[in-house]
């Protein structure tokens, strides 16, 4: 999460003070781990040294910064340059689970037990961002899909390893 | 043994000992075990040809076992007679698979009034559930269709519809989403989670897709005919699961 571009896509929205800013974000993207007061502000300052954001005159009121901060022509390119591209895909070619597979089967430990295992903590995280997804907004929803059909992807790939694994001991005990 | 013996696993509704079927010389269960408490949804999971509809068949009543036992409700279910487990599935249990098998000929309502028909309901109190339940599951309106002019989703709704109207204690459910696309059997899944957790009851689900079994309590597998790990029912997990 890029909350430099995020903070200024939400600017790009409306002009904005600090704290409601911090208040969107965490709303829609905090997931749990709210913004820090003092990374947004830090932020802004940057954007705004950037010529991204302009800050504008202090207004009265309580709060450590009740500027209102408004985003430049350079910072909207740089949302829309950010939002026309796409995210690097991650060909995830050596994860752990990968790893500890691989390792099991040189070790002679079972790497069917570790794969059970593995399929029910999956299971386990599947069933919490479902019942987010049941009882959350559609913008939870939205974010809690986005972590169940990764899990589900990897939880194919822990079925086809384990439907393979006489095969890739086979292979591995000879190259070990 | 006696029918009305008490199973060996007290708080369980059903449970399934060391359960083996074979079909000709191809055997698919050789040895399942697997029990299910009251109010309890799980989803039984296994690559194809595993034996987890087998096992599902076996719990509900359908195939009888070559040896071990099927538990219900403290009964010897493999021991009944195929008059009684038939009219146990008739009033105990409720069906949806992957194909509605809805009755074609008939209207949506029809198709949701018939199990209580058939179970000597009142006619015109049938038809008053049947569209209380179409209600319910968001189909209002559509009880004169007939259920050929639905989509996939809503033909499965109505046989969710269905399976529920009587009150079953338990529901099987075997790939009830496998014809639908994901928005469609997310919708499914939704109603068919909540109106169990609301009803309290008890759901045997089985499906391949991992998406779908999230929607249960837990899960357990099967594999070459034998319930493998998370086997054991753990009601105390499954409470902290809702």
């Amino acid at each position: 999460m890029s909350v430099p571009l995020t903070l200024l896509g939400l600017l790009e929205r409306e002009p904005s003070h600090g704290y409601d800013l911090k208040h969107e974000y965490d709303t829609y993207f905090g997931r749990g781990k709210p913004l820090p007061f003092g990374q947004v502000y830090a932020t802004l300052s940057r954007l705004t040294r950037d010529g991204k954001a302009i800050a504008g005159e202090a207004e009265p009121g309580a709060g450590p910064d009740r500027k209102r901060y408004i985003i430049t022509e350079l910072g909207a390119a740089e949302v829309d340059s950010w939002l026309s591209e796409p995210v690097q895909p991650e060909p995830h070619l050596q994860t752990v689970l990968f790893a500890k597979v691989v390792l099991s089967l040189m070790l002679g430990r079972s790497a069917e037990h570790y794969l059970d295992m593995q399929r029910s903590a999956h299971m386990q995280r599947m069933r919490e961002l479902t019942e987010i997804k049941r009882t959350g907004t559609s913008v939870d929803a939205l974010l809690a899909d986005h972590g169940l059909f990764h899990l589900e992807a990897d939880l194919r790939w822990i079925d086809l390893t384990a439907a393979r694994l006489n095969a890739l001991a086979e292979m591995v005990g000879k190259e070990s | 043994m006696s029918s009305i013996e008490l199973s060996r696993s007290p708080g369980c509704l059903i449970e399934a000992r060391d359960v083996v079927k074979s079909f000709g010389q191809t055997p698919a269960l050789r040895g399942a075990s697997v029990s299910v408490a009251a109010g309890e949804i799980i989803a039984i999971m296994g690559p194809s040809g595993s034996g987890k509809s087998t096992l599902l068949h076996c719990l509900a009543g359908i195939f009888k076992p070559d040896s071990g036992q099927v538990w219900f409700d403290g009964r010897r279910l493999d021991e009944l007679s195929e008059t009684k487990r038939t009219e146990l599935r008739r009033t105990a249990f409720g069906f949806v698979f992957q194909f509605g098998q809805l009755v074609p000929e008939l209207s949506t309502a029809d198709n949701i009034a018939l199990p209580l028909l058939l179970s000597r309901v009142r006619r015109k109190t049938a038809y008053q559930t049947a569209t209380s339940w179409l209600d319910r599951l968001g189909l209002e309106g559509l009880g004169a269709r007939r259920t050929g002019e639905l989509s996939g989703g809503q033909a499965q709704r109505v046989a969710l519809a269905r399976a529920l109207a009587p009150r079953p204690k338990v529901l099987f459910a075997d790939e009830p989403t496998g014809s639908l696309d994901s928005l469609a059997s997310e919708m499914v899944m939704d109603m068919l989670v909540g109106i169990a957790r609301e009803e309290g009851t008890t759901v045997v689900l089985v499906t391949h897709d991992a998406r779908v079994a999230a929607y249960a309590d837990r899960e357990a597998m099967v594999r070459d005919g034998k319930v493998t790990a998370p086997a054991a029912g753990n009601r105390a997990e499954a409470e902290v699961a809702r």
